[in-house]
């Protein structure tokens, strides 16, 4: 459970950084009258769907880190056999740098009001998100034909499990994404596109960094991280 | 949305101002039944919670039958005894307890205490619900599938879970687990709302620590159900990839039956942590809203402030956040290294300093206040002195050594029904007779109200109470039938049997409830803006009940805390939280 541990010490960081801002120390049966006359206290100046965005994401990052935790739990036991990693797993995350790397460049343009880039790199985007679907299909398939069935060995069952949630979420994703083109498609003016466009990309980065992150533990790269872990708790 | 005029607000700073559109219904269609208010989904989220409390109030019924007069009633076999175990736990915790507050307190009183028109995200709000009612949908259902609902306990444990022999083996638990996963799902989008729109929703001059500590509970039972339910998904998921696709996530190899199982490996007590990774923070996440709304309730009842307003913000943070690391304080018999029970036996005691700092000014916030018994105030009073009786007997299982004799007894049973069956319940009645006439406009009658609580509060004792003596003796909990123990006396029957006649009494009295609720629809006192003269802002909406955007054409502004009760030279005991200092000017707009 290391890894849900350290990932709410992070939450707990972070709203205690941010509790921090909000004079908890104020004695407020003391301060009667307009907001304007004691400091502090107002609401945070970003839009309401960002923030409710980042609660998301802190949800989606819990949800990982338990998935983590339980794969660093489950591999200990003796009957684990690692998989192999298929060649194709380096092509899909190239894939997903691309798209984040693209709705990144959707988002500057959105900035910069340029409205035929935005749409670009959105479809650009939403594309490759697409590709790098079907590509973890392939390599589920890969994996079948050689024999690493779901079943025979836990290593397997959680590759599987955790690369559908993870394709899960950025198929929600895809959604959001799919309606923004929608209306970038409609012409709607860049400013009133400027949010959507945002939110897609931080949930974009989020799910890149998630995937990367799974993508070490998956192919045993994080063991050494993981055996320092546990030996933490030994 | 923001309409308030600028030139009430000319000298404060523009803050809190939400961008999100009010919607607005039309047809009784979307007003009524896909309703994007939150004062209509928080009636949904209630009644459906209440009816399936019902079903799980019946099912406890059945087993204290069985319990007190084991033998009498045929019809009640000991598959059928795990089964309504299992029901009535998870209905109680999960469906009735935190779908009640969170869904339907939280969803009422949060836009209307931080002073916004409705939550940020309307849309997902209403999805919340209708997520949830399918979750109960499937949840009932399956009580009439083949082999009828899991008997696993509400815990869930593999492997006995889904082996062959437990009752609901077959589609029960599969059910369970997806209407688990649909709870979470549409609580999730709840909980979002409620989060954000404490965060960005409240309205001008509505700090942080100007929020009632109503709002304080549920926001911060809030964001760690946010976090502690993902626990409870994933063990979920995995047992249901253990169950259908054959894994071995949690399943160990197992000779079934003389033959050797299709499982292998999987580990029991990794399902445990995950399971009470949620679970230890879900007793919080109940217990936290029950904490910030007994204090309004005894602040506005006692007309006092409360006593120690920073010392309670920070002990709900504070208990929030220690909530996450006392989760194996529940698995001291599972065989896991016993330092790690050092461990969570250190922390499990640390929790009960801020605990116990909130119970010691709820106390100190009823001395010398001006004490109006009213049903919502003895509701209050009766939850403090459960709470603390549940409390107590906590320190006694957070200790290893006290822990594992007890821990299969029904001294558990006894105190975790205290502390969060009992006391929560009593908030929740306390909550309702409090709120009922700003949901409706009316009162609820005084008289079946005091029957009410009197019945259910004594009650309550004679049930549980009793119960620490039969752990004590040993009992055993999730047993059918003991049988002739040599090691339990005689005169445990009798109590047993005394306390399921009380457990019958005081079901019944529910129904008293149930008849006053509807009754006083229409036939209620009627109760005004404000009948307990109470200072937050929901008892200050220009409409009883609150009409459709809350606040009619301007938002409130908020110019002091929530407990202005009994201020010194004021003209009245209270002071509303919208009320402009005496000095400024009658609009309150400060130069």
């Amino acid at each position: 459970m290391t890894a849900i541990v350290l990932f709410m010490a992070g939450i707990a960081a972070i709203a205690g950084w941010w509790l921090s801002q909000q004079r908890l120390a104020a004695k407020p049966w003391l301060e009667e009258g307009a907001v304007g006359d004691f400091p502090g206290g107002s609401s945070m100046s970003l839009p309401a769907a960002k923030i409710g965005l980042g609660v998301f994401l802190a949800v989606v990052g819990s949800l990982f880190a338990l998935f983590v935790s339980a794969y660093s739990m489950r591999m200990q036991l003796i009957d684990w056999r690692s998989l192999p990693v298929p060649g194709l797993l380096w092509f899909n995350t190239g894939v997903l740098v691309v798209s984040s790397g693209a709705l990144q460049w959707a988002q500057v343009s959105a900035r910069r009001n340029d409205s035929e880039n935005v749409l670009t790199g959105l479809l650009a985007g939403g594309v490759s998100a697409v590709v790098f679907l079907i590509g973890q299909l392939l390599v589920w398939q890969q994996l079948n034909t050689r024999g690493y069935f779901l079943a025979a060995n836990p290593a397997n069952a959680f590759f599987y499990l955790i690369t559908a949630i993870h394709g899960l979420h950025l198929l929600g994703g895809l959604v959001a994404l799919g309606r923004t083109i929608v209306k970038a498609w409609r012409g709607v003016e860049i400013p009133r596109l400027r949010l959507s466009v945002e939110l897609c990309t931080m949930y974009w980065h989020f799910l890149l960094l998630v995937w990367l992150i799974l993508l070490a533990l998956l192919t045993g790269w994080a063991d050494d991280f993981v055996t320092i872990c546990r030996q933490l708790l030994t | 949305m923001v309409d308030v005029p600028s030139d009430v607000l000319a000298g404060i700073p523009p803050a809190e101002v939400g961008e999100v559109d009010l919607y607005h219904p039309r047809s009784w269609w979307t007003r009524y039944v896909f309703s994007q208010d939150a004062k209509i989904i928080a009636v949904q989220y209630a009644i459906t919670a209440m009816a399936i409390g019902m079903v799980a109030l019946v099912l406890s019924w059945l087993m204290r039958l069985q319990l007190g007069f084991p033998g009498t009633f045929s019809f009640i076999d000991p598959s059928q005894y795990l089964q309504f175990i299992t029901m009535h736990g998870m209905i109680m915790v999960i469906y009735l307890l935190t779908a009640l507050f969170l869904g339907g307190f939280g969803n009422y009183l949060i836009p209307l205490m931080v002073g916004a028109r409705d939550m940020v995200f309307p849309y997902a709000n209403m999805l919340s619900y209708w997520i949830y009612l399918l979750a109960v949908l499937v949840l009932v259902a399956t009580f009439f599938v083949p082999g009828g609902p899991t008997g696993a306990g509400w815990t869930l444990y593999p492997p006995q879970a889904i082996l062959s022999g437990s009752p609901g083996q077959e589609a029960g638990i599969i059910m369970m687990l997806v209407s688990l996963i649909l709870f979470i799902i549409g609580f999730t989008m709840g909980g979002l709302n409620y989060v954000v729109t404490v965060l960005q929703g409240r309205t001008r001059g509505m700090t942080l620590m100007r929020l009632p500590l109503t709002v304080w509970g549920i926001f911060t039972a809030t964001v760690m159900a946010l976090l502690a339910f993902p626990a409870l998904f994933v063990a979920s998921v995995m047992m249901l990839f253990d169950r259908l696709l054959g894994t071995s996530f949690f399943m160990p190899t197992l000779v079934e039956m003389g033959q050797l199982g299709k499982y292998g490996g999987g580990s029991p007590l990794l399902f445990q942590h995950l399971f009470w990774f949620f679970g230890h923070p879900e007793v919080y996440i109940v217990a936290l809203p029950a904490f910030g709304i007994v204090s309004d309730l005894i602040s506005t009842h006692a007309r006092k402030n409360i006593f120690g307003y920073r010392m309670m913000v920070w002990a709900i943070v504070g208990i929030g956040a220690m909530s996450f690391v006392v989760w194996a304080h529940h698995m001291y018999v599972s065989g896991m290294n016993p330092k790690f029970g050092f461990f969570f036996a250190t922390t499990t005691l640390i929790i009960a300093i801020p605990t116990a700092i909130k119970v010691y000014n709820w106390i100190l916030t009823l001395w010398r206040g001006d004490i109006h018994l009213t049903v919502p105030m003895l509701f209050a009073l009766a939850f403090i002195i459960t709470f603390v009786n549940g409390g107590l007997t906590g320190l006694f299982l957070g200790n290893v050594v006290v822990d594992v004799p007890l821990s299969d007894t029904m001294f558990v049973v006894a105190h975790f029904h205290m502390v969060m069956g009992v006391a929560p319940i009593m908030v929740v009645f306390g909550a309702i007779y409090h709120w009922y006439p700003k949901v409706t406009g009316r009162m609820l009658n005084e008289t079946m109200g005091r029957f009410h609580f009197w019945v259910t509060f004594l009650g309550a004792y004679a049930i549980f109470f009793p119960m620490h003596y039969l752990g004590l003796l040993g009992v055993p909990r999730r047993y059918h039938d003991i049988g002739g123990t040599a090691f339990v006396p005689a005169s445990a029957h009798d109590l047993n049997a005394f306390m399921s006649i009380a457990a019958l009494i005081v079901g019944f009295a529910q129904l008293v409830f149930v008849f006053n609720m509807i009754r006083s629809l229409s036939k209620g006192e009627d109760a005004g803006g404000n009948p307990w003269n109470a200072t937050t802002l929901e008892w200050q909406t220009p409409q009883t009940p609150p009409a459709h955007g809350n606040w009619g054409k301007e938002l409130p502004v908020v110019y002091r805390w929530a407990y202005d009760y009994s201020v010194p030279g004021a003209a009245r005991d209270f002071i509303p939280q919208n009320e402009p200092p005496a000095s400024s000017t009658p609009k309150g707009a400060h130069p």
